[in-house]
């Protein structure tokens, strides 16, 4: 990305995060604490979750067959069904069954992506959104920024303005009645004058040729009761076999997206349906309804022959991975998007159906902090889908090789990587670089040619401090200190895995480790393994993931096979070893390696609870402190023991709820999302700065946590070890 | 039956603040005839001694369908843990009868509450197999938050009741 480019990023996403900011981030937030307390209080969550990823890996799988038997059911129904390979393939059929005449349309994101409307709009017929968002939306003449809740960026007073101009109604509409009263009366009419009523679906059973559709409004039944023809478009990957398959997907998809237990109407229609239908002025039968089914392939068949992608098809389209990201709430769709398709999934969908080059303009807004991972119903690794496609993208490019990056950076990629992220890909090497000339290569860092240099040529934002190095790094400092815990002696034996940033930034943090431990009579080793992959992975440079994290189980298989414990100090390097190294690692070496590896605070936290005295380490006294976990750690459900040894050693402990912090690696550096980082470190810093908490200690564990409340405090955020350390 | 999901029934329905009435068959008539606000629409029951009141009117024109109140109408079956009922629409115009009119008033018979999701996807099931080519899982009223807060009311009813029939 030039300069130029970086600018016009950053300035578009300014433009969006004041305009539209305040109302996503208030709407999925909602969405998201719905969700949360929802899903709490289902017993079998993580079943009924397991059971649907289960019914669309196997659906998928038989795809083919499906839409075969689908075929027969809908035609032994009465109905049609059209197989449309793509955008334009679709739209010539619908034009011919429209044949222009007036449209009702309920919400379909499939009709969106497909540009339904301005197709049949172009071939003479009328149509009309009636589901309420999307109507706002179609008079406004505005793309969708959500794919469940698609004006979520539209406050209700920005709706009432646009209301009032564009109909000019006798009383100016203020409320969200008044004005859910107009929608619902001037759709009214449109509805019962309408010939042909348009719907998407959610789901389609092949055995039977039933349609799910899940709404909260009414509309979607109105538009099917009230026409004589009905047509449904749905991408061919909502085929799932039978309509006992819709069980778990309709306790899990309300709950999951807006945060109800159920949204207001499942409908199951097996059209064509006999409901009486509007005439003049009397309701007449219903029973020679027209039903066609529009099966859309556009990509997804391809999609589903990629090993990658494929499980964007198992996707259910709920957003509960917009909504439980941090980007996303601050930011929105119409950032966090491509043509049709928003939020974290939203990559896997635009490069299948729309191209790599639209998954290329939001997909780096996905920082893989995983909060999404454990939200969606369909158990799909969202952020590996990024990761991938980020990969494909940097590999797409023609090889034009920087001389400067290329000799600091000794990837495996191909020379067309984007040069900020082959910087921040091979962050070790710059680090280990930065710490043999420090303090030298802080100063030199730190002045205004080399700042506006690093701006200009590869986007690292002046208004973020640089990392300072260390001279001696923890492994240094390590091999000349030795271990100070006998064999004998020692409760268990631990390598203290050195990840970058706590070998040659932070090191202090590191020795506090080594010494806490060695208080819980730990003996610890602090074997030279390099950078886990993270850094490279967080830049789509899998390749070279894959050889950093080779690199690294080669350096600690010795500890594991020994029996000894892997202890992690970094959150997102602890989450490479549990989640990502799975892709990357032989099966063997992953779980060896995953078995055998802690966080920092839950090894602690182990220890005590094996016959560790906790008088080993300081007495608290009832000390303040304000934690914030990181996105990674909480994903694996690490939060709660750092809080309980805090608590434990008799700190006073509260902690945030924010998704991420927003600083996310290299992400908060990049000129182009520095404001945006910011903005959602400012949600932290707000929690940290209340009447309750802002005299408390600041500990977080991750290092971009830390970095990132550093620069929005004025407290010096920790380690919360530190606060375990004598010295 | 056990009186088990009743008991559920009626506790999520209040959580959506529906409300629940419970009758006898026979007494049906003059239990609901107080609920029914004018003017009231229905479509004829299929619960033996339980029938509308006069007042209702069953061969609506479009222009009574929309001016209803009420909407008065069977329900397949409820569904406990969500307090849902299932609207098995048709020929008969429970479709839009449940839909336009400013109040639902669904009637369902005891007998017919079952458990939870599993056991009304396999009655879902069932009844698709067998013919039904219409069965709305319907949980409160219609709602939206499209226009900045929730309204309730969104091209659908804005109240909803439950008529419990005890002896069927
Ligand atoms: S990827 Fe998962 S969480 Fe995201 S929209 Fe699809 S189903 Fe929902």
């Amino acid at each position: 990305m030039s300069a130029d480019d970086r600018r016009r990023k950053a300035e578009r996403i300014r433009h969006l995060l004041d305009t539209e900011g305040d109302a996503v981030h208030e709407n999925t937030q909602v969405f998201n604490e719905g969700r949360y307390e929802s899903t709490e209080n289902l017993d079998d969550y993580d079943e009924l979750k397991d059971e649907a990823r289960a019914i669309k890996e196997d659906a998928i799988e038989r795809l083919p067959d499906l839409v075969d038997r689908v075929t027969e059911a809908v035609e032994a129904n009465g109905g049609t069904v059209y197989l449309a390979d793509d955008a334009a393939d679709a739209n010539r059929y619908l034009a011919e069954v429209v044949d222009g005449r007036d449209v009702v349309k309920s919400k379909s994101m499939t009709t969106e992506e497909l540009d339904v409307n301005e197709s049949l709009e172009g071939s003479g017929a009328d149509v009309w959104e009636t589901d309420l968002a999307e109507f706002v939306l179609q008079v406004a003449d505005e793309a969708p920024s959500h794919i469940v809740a698609p004006a979520i960026h539209k406050s209700r007073e920005e709706i009432a303005t646009l209301f009032n101009e564009v109909f000019e109604p006798e009383e100016p509409l203020e409320t969200a009645e008044e004005l859910t009263r107009f929608a619902r009366e001037y759709l009214g009419e449109k509805i019962r004058d309408a010939e042909v009523g348009m719907t998407g679906a959610n789901f389609v059973t092949a055995e039977t040729g039933t349609l799910a559709l899940v709404t909260s409004e009414g509309n979607a039944r109105k538009c099917v009761q009230a026409t004589d023809t009905h047509v449904a478009v749905a991408g061919v990957e909502k085929v799932v076999p039978s309509v006992e398959d819709l069980q778990p997907f309709v306790e899990l998809i309300g709950r999951s997206g807006t945060g109800q237990d159920v949204t207001s109407y499942v409908s199951l229609f097996t059209p064509p349906v006999d409901s009486p239908t509007f005439g003049e002025d009397d309701l007449e039968p219903g029973d020679d309804r027209e039903f066609h089914l529009v099966l859309v392939d556009n990509g997804r068949m391809a999609m589903r022959e990629d090993d990658q992608l494929r499980e964007t098809l198992y996707c259910i389209r709920c957003s509960a991975c917009a909504n439980s990201c941090a980007n996303f709430q601050h930011v929105g769709g119409h950032a966090f998007g491509g043509e049709t398709y928003s939020g974290g999934i939203a990559t896997g969908w635009e490069a299948g159906v729309h191209g790599q080059d639209s998954a290329a303009e939001f997909n780096d807004l996905c920082t893989g902090c995983s909060r999404c991972v454990n939200q969606c119903p369909v158990n799909i690794d969202i952020p590996w889908i990024n990761t991938v496609v980020r990969d494909r993208i940097n590999r797409g490019k023609d090889g034009d090789l920087d001389f400067l990056v290329e000799g600091l950076t000794p990837d495996d990629e191909p020379g067309g990587v984007d040069p900020q992220k082959r910087l921040f890909g091979n962050f070790d090497t710059l680090a280990k670089l930065g710490s043999t000339f420090a303090p030298l290569s802080n100063w030199v860092a730190r002045t205004d040619t080399a700042r506006a240099l690093m701006e200009r040529t590869l986007g690292v934002d002046s208004r973020r401090e640089l990392p300072e190095f260390e001279r001696e790094s923890l492994v240094e400092w390590f091999e000349s200190r030795g271990p100070r815990v006998s064999r004998e002696a020692a409760r268990r034996q631990v390598a203290l895995y050195p990840d970058a940033y706590t070998n040659y930034v932070r090191t202090e943090r590191g020795k506090a480790a080594v010494r806490v431990l060695e208080a819980l009579n730990v003996r610890v080793d602090v074997p030279a393994a390099g950078e886990s992959g993270r850094a490279p992975l967080s830049q789509g440079m899998v390749a070279t993931a894959r050889s950093n994290a080779e690199a690294v189980y080669d350096a600690l298989a010795p500890a594991v096979a020994a029996d000894h414990d892997v202890v992690v100090v970094e959150p997102s390097d602890l989450a490479m070893f549990h989640r990502e190294y799975e892709r990357l690692l032989p099966e063997d070496s992953y779980a060896a390696l995953k078995d055998r590896s802690y966080e920092l605070m839950e090894y602690v936290y182990g220890l005590l609870e094996n016959g560790a005295g906790v008088d080993a380490l300081p007495d608290g006294d009832d000390e303040r402190v304000a934690y914030h976990s990181h996105c990674q750690q909480r994903t694996l459900d690490l939060e709660p023991y750092t809080v309980a040894v805090l608590e434990d050693c008799g700190f006073d402990v509260t902690t945030s709820d924010v998704e991420c912090c927003g600083m996310a690696g290299s992400f908060g550096y990049k000129s182009e999302y520095y404001e945006l980082s910011v903005d959602v470190g400012e949600t932290l810093a707000e929690q940290f700065t209340t009447e309750d908490t802002a005299d408390r200690t600041v500990v977080a564990s991750g290092t971009s946590c830390l970095e990132q409340l550093d620069a929005l405090l004025t407290r010096r955020p920790a380690h919360p070890v530190r606060l375990l350390d004598r010295e | 039956m056990s009186a088990e999901p009743i008991a559920t029934f009626a506790s999520s329905l209040e959580d959506l603040g529906v409300d629940l009435v419970r009758t006898a068959a026979d007494e049906f008539a003059s239990t609901v005839a107080p609920l029914l606000d004018a003017p009231a629409v229905g479509t004829p029951l299929p619960f033996e001694s339980a029938t509308l009141p006069d007042s209702v009117e069953t061969d609506p024109t479009v222009a009574e369908l929309e001016a209803a109140a009420t909407g008065v109408t069977a329900a397949g079956y409820g569904i406990a843990d969500y307090g849902s009922v299932v609207v098995q629409g048709g020929a008969d115009g429970a479709e839009p009868v449940s839909l336009y009119a400013d109040e639902h008033v669904a009637v369902v018979a005891a007998s017919d509450v079952l458990p939870d999701m599993d056991a009304a996807f396999d009655r879902l099931a069932e009844d698709v197999r067998s013919g039904t080519r219409q069965s709305i899982v319907a949980t409160g009223p219609s709602a939206t938050a499209d226009m900045g807060s929730l309204v309730e009311g969104a091209h659908g009813p804005m109240d909803v009741t439950v008529v419990l029939l005890e002896d069927r």
